[in-house]
């Protein structure tokens, strides 16, 4: 290699290829450039024309500079230029070359340094010819020498591992290290270990040992703790230092279910500290979301720390069967609950179905002995998603029925009637006292007092599956406390009352401790080892060395001693991990943690990781050739004049960027002007064209008939799609069927269905005068059944004769319209309306009837032309002119109806009114 | 469909000829020569001759036939006066606009083709004519003069339609004795057929206008550098290494070109006139209207 400052060239002859340029030059000046292709009529005027001289258009100076450029570059980045080569000092040497790796997790914050310099090295090392092996000490393998090469190529595999190389793997390195001499290089991630001694004593015998140091601080996160409801958490660096700020933020999920940064708070290390200690007033909600701490810009496991349900207080409702408000405190079933759970939970009160939507962890029903079924429903639907509902029995439980032949869903067992009292001023007999708990019920290992007894107690009815369920029994072997799971929750039944009219556990020490093992209060004191042992612990998820947390299906349950007790390796990983009724989390960082940074012995050369890195610059000269070359056939494209078609493709492209802005909302707005300044009736559009003409036509004669006779001015009518447009405009909407028109969508039903409650009218007209009859449908009638299915249609009945649609402004009894007299639907009267005496007719509707149903081809009667003549002939002569007439004017009653709703009935009161005023 | 479109594109070629021709008042084409092969028309030549307008009397002369006395007149005195009634005929025009593939060239996107301005001039006069009550038409059979509105609809129809071959040759079939011709076209075919038309014309005694209409570029010759020339049908092609260095003779090939046309519509009794496709072309019908009127412009 030639060194040329700060630049080296790994192949200078290449370079000596850059004497064929000036020759290049030439060649490439004298080529001429490509014919154009022109299209010219005149050409006939030029054929028979001689080129006067031979040589041609030169390619422009610039043209060819930007191709020497390309060409010069390709040579110069094939020679192998090196940015910052390393030096050759540290690599020197021709003894094999081991690197060793502390590889832990405080490794981590800064492996990417520790891979670059190891690459400078290695890089180095292959220069030099040397062979190079890798022992990470976290993971200790045997040792190969192999060429530097090999090794660099695996490097993007070597990564750290989340705990510290304990003593084991220490042996296991020792074990590991080749016979001979060779030099090594120790990756050090700067921790002070014991261990490290005799290691280094052996290298040191062996050959040059050179250690490899971040000089920087590390920051570290205790496990966050619960105190007095604030959390507390610690922080750690390796060195202290000038004051420093950190950043510590909690990460979970939002109520919706997605990933969210919960929090962040600021944690400042005071000058020359070592620790920094914070305490955080958090929401017990967004407490218990919290999945994760983290320092945030730290990526290691030691800046991780997972909460585990140490941290949750959890949710309890409690709900007694009678209302103890005006019994004395002592008596009401809840006190000593209450009391026993308060310090550690969060206790809910209210009635069922308030507590449920909040998916407390527990339900205490309190001598509670019925639900209702939709109560029922919901505790067993929560139930089967984990809950635990805790009973108590008492008087009410007794004397009910409950769970008497059959066992009720949300009793563990069944009872007999009545239960029993022992030991009472009337019974023979002394009061029962606990009997030990056995091995595998939860309560194995509490001690059982003498001073606690049961005087009266509910009784389970001897069954095959009763012993199973049992998991405490007083001294006669009766039943103290009974459970059964329920999908993935359990029902527990304690056979005395929740307070101490039946038995003294509830205000005994004893009740609490219980409480505890059911998991119904979890206090921070639950990592007691002997209730670890002999327990299995399945790890959910683990940590890798960088913070990120892994899934664990593959990992083996874990003993709970050893969960408690042993040092973090490879078979017990930081983590989280799910016992029975919970999980514990093993963190990096233990409560007390013992970070001293590492002092080397004087006679070791310690270096930093930092140092200029090695950049070879061949890609990138290659690749600047490349675009020199790209330039280049831009260029030449430009000259030659094809530019033209690039530069509409590019054109395209851009238009195709453009966002289209469409002019759907201003259509829209000029729609609703349009529709709401003036009355505006419309039409439904069916997709047939000249149905949707007619009833065009027919809305203008109406409008027109209107317009004549009454004070309603209609504007010109419009045609309605609608799945796009806006129904709300309009009063009044004809719909005429045929037999082929679509079904609307959902979303055109949803605007329907909101027209037509918020007082909309719609005139469905099937057209064929309901001719099929006896019966059968015509094919019109099928398709308005089809379409009115989903419509939110009410009861309808034959206009009755008092409807107030026959006297809204003419008096009708007729509604026809081509044809005569079929029934025309409206919405029922209320089957209360009665006919008063001395009114001519009933207190009907007080809304606008939101459909109008009928065959009668009012369209055909109404529809007029431009110059307001009738379309469609009707009848026969006079007759015919009558029934328009008569069909108009029901039109005219219709709209009348729509505008004014049933201003014409309250008329009848009038006189009332008058007479009370007095006139 | 292609009728359709042809169709389309004709009516909006008669509606911008229409609006070119407005500007116009309606032109009577004069008519040189009496020959009786002239169908008659309403329009007064302003001499007498065969029609059914009065026009003067006149003195009765030796060899006139006493059935044309006109005896009201000749009761007023003594002398006999014959009526003599106003000639009045209808001018033939027929028209040839190039469809030859090389008129469809525009050197610029901002430029009409050759043979669009040309439809658009030929249209345009036709529409003055026939306003004046003229026979138009084709040279050729396929569209024998005739009058009247639908007519223009018949002939821009028939300028719809586009011929293949690169060059056309000048159609001088079917060219009425004593007509009027209007040819348009680029005119740089072989100018042989060209000749033959113009002599077959002028054996007919059929005087006309040769419009020749030119791109601009062709008339500039603005290339530079290594060049293969094609014409629009891709039928001729020409490689120069050198475009710019054949400009100078280009240019005088073209000059010749015109010269010769020239020479030819003297020679004829035509008249010539150039036109290009970046001017306006109502400086072209300017020129035809006074061409056809029989003034020299």
């Amino acid at each position: 290699m030639t060194l040329f400052g700060v630049l080296g060239i790994t192949t200078p002859w290449l370079l000596l290829s850059l004497l064929a340029l000036p020759i290049l030059w030439v060649i490439l000046r004298a080529v001429p450039p490509a014919p154009v292709r022109r299209k010219f009529p005149g050409v006939v005027l030029l054929l028979g024309l001689k080129d006067d001289e031979q040589v041609t258009d030169r390619t422009p100076w610039w043209l060819l500079l930007l191709r020497m450029l390309a060409v010069a570059a390709v040579i110069f980045g094939l020679s192998g230029p090196i940015l910052n080569p390393e030096p050759k000092t540290e690599a020197a040497g021709d003894a094999p070359l081991l690197v060793i790796m502390d590889a832990s997790w405080a490794s981590a914050t800064d492996w990417r340094a520790r891979m670059v310099t190891l690459d400078g090295l290695l890089t180095q090392a292959g220069r030099e010819g040397r062979t190079v092996a890798l022992l990470r000490l976290t993971n200790p393998e045997p040792v190969q020498f192999n060429s530097a090469d090999v090794l660099r190529s695996r490097l993007t595999g070597v990564q750290p591992e989340p705990w510290q190389p304990g003593k084991a793997d220490m042996q296991r390195a020792m074990a590991a290290l080749p016979e001979g001499e060779f030099d090594s290089f120790w990756m050090s991630d700067g921790l002070a270990r014991d261990t490290r001694a005799p290691l280094l004593q052996v290298l040191e015998s062996r050959g040059t040992l050179k250690v490899f140091e971040n000089a920087r601080t590390l920051f570290a996160l205790g496990p966050a703790t619960l105190e007095d409801g604030h959390l507390a958490m610690t922080l750690h660096r390796l060195r202290a230092g000038p004051e420093a700020t950190v950043t510590l933020a909690g990460h979970g999920k939002d109520p919706a279910g997605n990933p969210a940064l919960l929090f962040e708070s600021e944690v400042t290390f005071e000058d020359q500290a070592l620790i920094a200690e914070t305490k955080l007033s958090l929401p017990a909600e967004l407490r218990a979301r919290i999945s994760r701490f983290e320092i945030q810009g730290t990526r290691s496991a030691g800046a991780v720390t997972l909460p585990d349900d140490s941290l949750r207080r959890r949710e309890i409702a409690l709900i007694a069967g009678r209302g103890g408000s005006e019994g004395l405190q002592l008596l009401d079933p809840l006190h000593y609950l209450n009391k026993a759970l308060a310090p550690t939970t969060d206790i809910l009160n209210g009635s069922l179905e308030d507590v449920l939507p909040a998916n407390p962890d527990v339900i205490v029903l309190a001598d509670v002995a019925t639900l209702s079924p939709s109560e029922e429903f919901a505790v067993l639907e929560w139930l089967a998603q984990g809950g635990l509902l805790l009973r108590f029995a008492g008087p009410r439980l007794a004397a009910s029925d409950i769970s008497r032949t059959d066992e009720d869903p949300l009793m563990p067992v069944r009872l007999r009637a009545g239960g029993r009292t022992v030991g009472g001023a009337m019974s023979w007999g002394e009061p029962k006292t606990l009997a030990p708990f056995a091995s595998d019920s939860p309560f194995a290992g509490l001690n059982v007092l003498d001073e606690i007894t049961v005087h009266s107690q509910v009784i389970a009815q001897p069954d095959p599956a009763l012993a199973d369920r049992v998991i405490a029994q007083l001294s006669d072997g009766t039943p103290l406390v009974t459970r059964k799971s329920v999908g993935q929750g359990q029902v527990v039944l304690v056979h005395v009352t929740a307070n101490a009219e039946w038995s003294n556990l509830p205000i005994s020490g004893l009740f609490v401790q219980m409480l505890e093992r059911l998991s119904i209060s979890s206090s921070v004191g639950v990592s007691e080892d002997q209730n670890l042992e002999g327990t299995t612990w399945q790890p959910l998820s683990v940590l890798d060395a960088f913070g990120k947390l892994r899934g664990a299906d593959t990992l083996p349950g874990v003993d709970g001693l050893v969960l408690a007790q042993a040092v973090l390796s490879a078979d017990l990983r930081p983590g989280l991990y799910q016992g029975e009724d919970r999980t514990l989390a093993r963190n990096v960082i233990a409560a007390d943690p013992q970070l001293q940074p590492m002092v080397w012995p004087s006679e070791v050369s310690v270096l930093g990781l930092n140092r200029p890195r090695e950049t070879p610059l061949g890609g990138w000269f290659l690749a600047a050739a490349i675009c020199l070359l790209l330039a280049d056939i831009i260029a030449s494209l430009a000259l030659s004049g094809r530019l033209l078609g690039a530069r509409a493709a590019m054109a395209i492209l851009l238009l195709a960027g453009l966002p289209i802005d469409g002019n759907a909302q201003t259509t829209d707005e000029q729609l609703a002007i349009a529709a709401t300044s003036e009355v505006v009736f419309a039409h439904v559009l069916t997709g047939d064209d000249k149905l949707d003409q007619l009833a065009g036509a027919a809305m203008r004669g109406l409008s027109d008939t209107l317009f004549y006779r009454t004070s309603v001015e209609p504007a010109l009518p419009m045609a309605v799609n609608l799945e796009e447009d806006e129904l709300a405009f309009f009063p009044f909407l004809y719909w005429p069927i045929s037999a082929n028109q679509a079904i609307p969508s959902d979303a055109a039903y949803a605007k329907l269905n909101t027209y037509l409650r918020s007082g909309g009218m719609i005139l469905f007209d099937t057209r064929d005068a309901d001719i099929a009859g006896f019966g059968a449908t015509t094919a019109n009638g099928r398709k308005l059944q089809a379409l009115a299915a989903q419509l939110d249609i009410p009861p309808l009945e034959p206009i009755p004769q008092d409807h107030v649609l026959t006297r809204t402004f003419y008096l009708l009894q007729d509604f026809p319209g081509r044809y005569v007299g079929r029934d025309v639907w409206v919405e029922a009267a209320p089957p209360d309306a009665k006919l008063v005496e001395g009114m001519p007719f009933r207190n009907l509707n007080d809304n606008v009837t939101p459909v109008v149903i009928g065959g009668n081809d009012w369209a055909s009667a109404w529809a007029v032309d431009e110059t307001g003549l009738p379309i469609v002939p009707l009848g026969r002569g006079f007759t015919g002119e009558r029934q328009r007439e008569i069909a108009n004017r029901f039109g005219v009653n219709l709209v009348m109806h729509v505008l004014t709703g049933n201003y014409k009935s309250d008329q009848v009161h009038i006189p009332a009114l008058l007479d009370r005023l007095g006139q | 469909m292609s009728q359709n479109i042809a169709q389309q594109s004709g009516s909006g070629l008669r509606s911008r000829a229409q609006m070119e021709a407005s500007h116009f008042p309606a032109l009577l084409a004069r008519a040189e020569t009496l020959a009786g092969t002239v169908l008659l028309g309403e329009h007064g030549r302003r001499r007498a001759g065969a029609g059914d307008d009065f026009w003067q009397y006149r003195p009765l002369q030796p060899g006139d036939n006493y059935r044309h006395i006109d005896w009201r007149r000749s009761a007023k005195g003594d002398d006999q006066f014959i009526s003599e009634r106003e000639w009045q005929v209808a001018q033939s025009v027929q028209l040839w606009v190039d469809p030859g593939a090389s008129m469809r060239f525009s050197s610029s996107r901002d430029l009409p083709t050759k043979a669009d301005r040309a439809r658009l001039i030929a249209l345009a006069i036709a529409v003055l004519l026939i306003r004046g009550g003229e026979r138009v038409g084709l040279t050729g059979w396929d569209l024998p003069p005739r009058r009247g509105e639908a007519q223009m609809l018949r002939l821009a129809e028939m300028f719809g339609r586009d011929d293949d071959s690169d060059y056309a040759e000048p159609e001088a079939r079917g060219m009425l004795p004593h007509a009027k011709a209007l040819f348009v076209s680029d005119f740089l075919s072989d100018i042989a057929p060209i000749e033959a038309a113009l002599a077959k014309a002028a054996d007919r005694n059929v005087r006309g206008t040769l419009v020749q209409v030119l791109d601009p570029a062709e008339e500039a010759f603005p290339f530079q550098g290594r060049t293969i020339f094609e014409s629009v049908g891709k039928s001729v092609a020409y490689e120069t290494l050198k475009a710019g260095d054949l400009r100078d003779r280009y240019l005088s090939r073209l000059a010749e070109r015109k010269d010769r046309l020239e020479t030819l519509c003297r020679q004829t009794g035509w008249q010539f006139y150039c036109h290009h496709t970046n001017q306006s072309a109502q400086s072209a019908l300017l020129w035809l209207y006074r061409a056809l009127d029989g003034g020299h412009p």
